[in-house]
């Protein structure tokens, strides 16, 4: 096992997970990270689906990427990930039809899915298979550390409820929790992300961005009394 | 004709792609620093889809469907597990003879689109527009409706975006919230803008 934990291996799986996430600094893969984030069940299978796809897409792509011609390699890569999302959604649709049902396009939705697409092209294409596979399972995990804890705080707050359980209990039940319909619509999803990225980023100043323009503080002289 | 008005209204606000399902919002982030480029980009998507919808469309129901293949004299046959499949290579596909079509006859406007008509087949709002096509059941006239709709919504969502952002950056902003954090914020504003028309019923 050491042997293969190696520190390459652990920087691939760790690195994703804050200090290079692939939806709070590289701005990968947020359209699914926003939709299905309102109930915890959705946004688990979710996030499973992709590290999974992303995982062994990667190490596919890389198994062949010496044989794949520099010109047709987008639509290669795009077949290789559209068959393994083809799997997923037929094993979903067999296993938990439920869930398949309220994920709807979202699960075919991976093909497109920038952090697929960009592992494949700028990781995989470039090392061997194991380390790829690893890469994949890092970034989705990285993807699946946001989505878990979006779709945490928009259940609690939302519905009372995690993954179904009700751990508040409803002012119309006679508790004392009144829900907070907001979290439910997809609005609070884009608060919830951009407070989490800004919260990264006081821990991390290295990921902020730098401004367009500096608002400069008046000198002496300048405004004030006239 | 009226059904397809509000079939066209409905796509266009109350379940705009960008901003209640969330659809292309990588480049919808990525690209809406400049007005003339996000409108650029918008007015790309917006042909792709008029284009990808209908035949997407066409395939599903000549080929895919369930006995779909029965004016070929085959019957039971159900291959619309190969949906996904199809819509991606239909889409690369378009995409490529759309961007050579450009070339040859619209050269003004494929120097204005650039480096984006090749971009869109990764863009998921454009998959999402077939893939919703398909799980709510358009005939062809409908589709081509919901393709016009749908990009026409997502181009005017990217366009709005960028005119915020670009009096956004004279703002000040707290360090850590620069950039792609207040994007985000913005964008909730926006949609809870849209959320208005949700509760209209057409």
């Amino acid at each position: 096992m050491n042997e293969i934990l190696n520190d390459e291996t652990k920087k691939v799986l760790i690195e994703p997970l804050v200090d290079n996430n692939p939806i709070t600094l590289q701005v990968l893969g947020i359209c699914s990270a926003l939709a299905v984030t309102s109930q915890m069940s959705t946004s688990l299978i979710m996030a499973l689906a992709l590290t999974l796809v992303t995982a062994f897409s990667s190490a596919a792509i890389s198994a062949i990427r010496n044989h794949i011609p520099g010109s047709i390699r987008i639509i290669v890569q795009m077949t290789i990930i559209a068959s393994l999302v083809i799997v997923v959604d037929q094993i979903l649709k067999a296993f938990a039809y439920e869930i398949s049902k309220q994920l709807s396009v979202f699960v075919g939705l991976i093909i497109t899915n920038c952090i697929v697409m960009g592992r494949a092209e700028g990781y995989a294409m470039k090392n061997p298979p194991l380390a790829s596979f690893m890469d994949g399972i890092g970034n989705g995990l990285g993807y699946s550390l946001i989505l878990i804890t979006v779709s945490f705080i928009r259940e609690l707050l939302g519905s009372g409820k995690l993954l179904g359980i009700e751990v508040f209990t409803l002012s119309k039940d006679g508790g004392w929790y009144d829900p907070n319909g907001l979290m439910l619509l997809p609005p609070s999803a884009f608060f919830i992300i951009g407070l989490i990225i800004w919260g990264v980023r006081q821990w991390k100043p290295k990921q902020a961005e730098a401004a367009d323009f500096k608002i400069m503080a008046l000198s002496h002289g300048e405004g004030g009394h006239h | 004709m009226e059904a397809y008005i509000s079939l066209f209204i409905k796509a266009v606000f109350i379940e705009n792609l960008a901003l209640s399902f969330f659809l292309g919002m990588c480049t919808f982030i990525a690209v809406s620093k400049k007005i003339s480029t996000a409108m650029g980009l918008g007015i790309a998507v917006m042909m792709v889809q008029i284009i990808t919808v209908p035949a997407n469309n066409f395939i599903y129901h000549a080929l895919l469907k369930e006995d779909a293949l029965s004016w070929m004299g085959i019957k039971g046959v159900d291959l619309s597990f190969l949906a996904l499949l199809s819509c991606i290579g239909v889409i690369a596909a378009l995409v490529q003879i759309l961007e050579m079509i450009l070339d040859k006859f619209f050269p003004a406007l494929y120097h204005a689109l650039g480096i984006f008509l090749p971009l869109i087949t990764v863009n998921c709002a454009i998959l999402a527009g077939s893939l919703f096509m398909i799980e709510r059941d358009y005939n062809l006239p409908e589709s081509v409706v919901y393709g016009v709709g749908s990009g026409f919504g997502w181009a005017l969502a990217i366009t709005v975006m960028a005119g915020v952002r670009e009096k956004l950056k004279y703002s000040d902003i707290p360090a850590g919230l620069q950039g792609l954090g207040i994007t985000f914020i913005t964008a909730g504003l926006m949609s809870l803008g849209f959320m208005a028309f949700s509760g209209i019923q057409l």
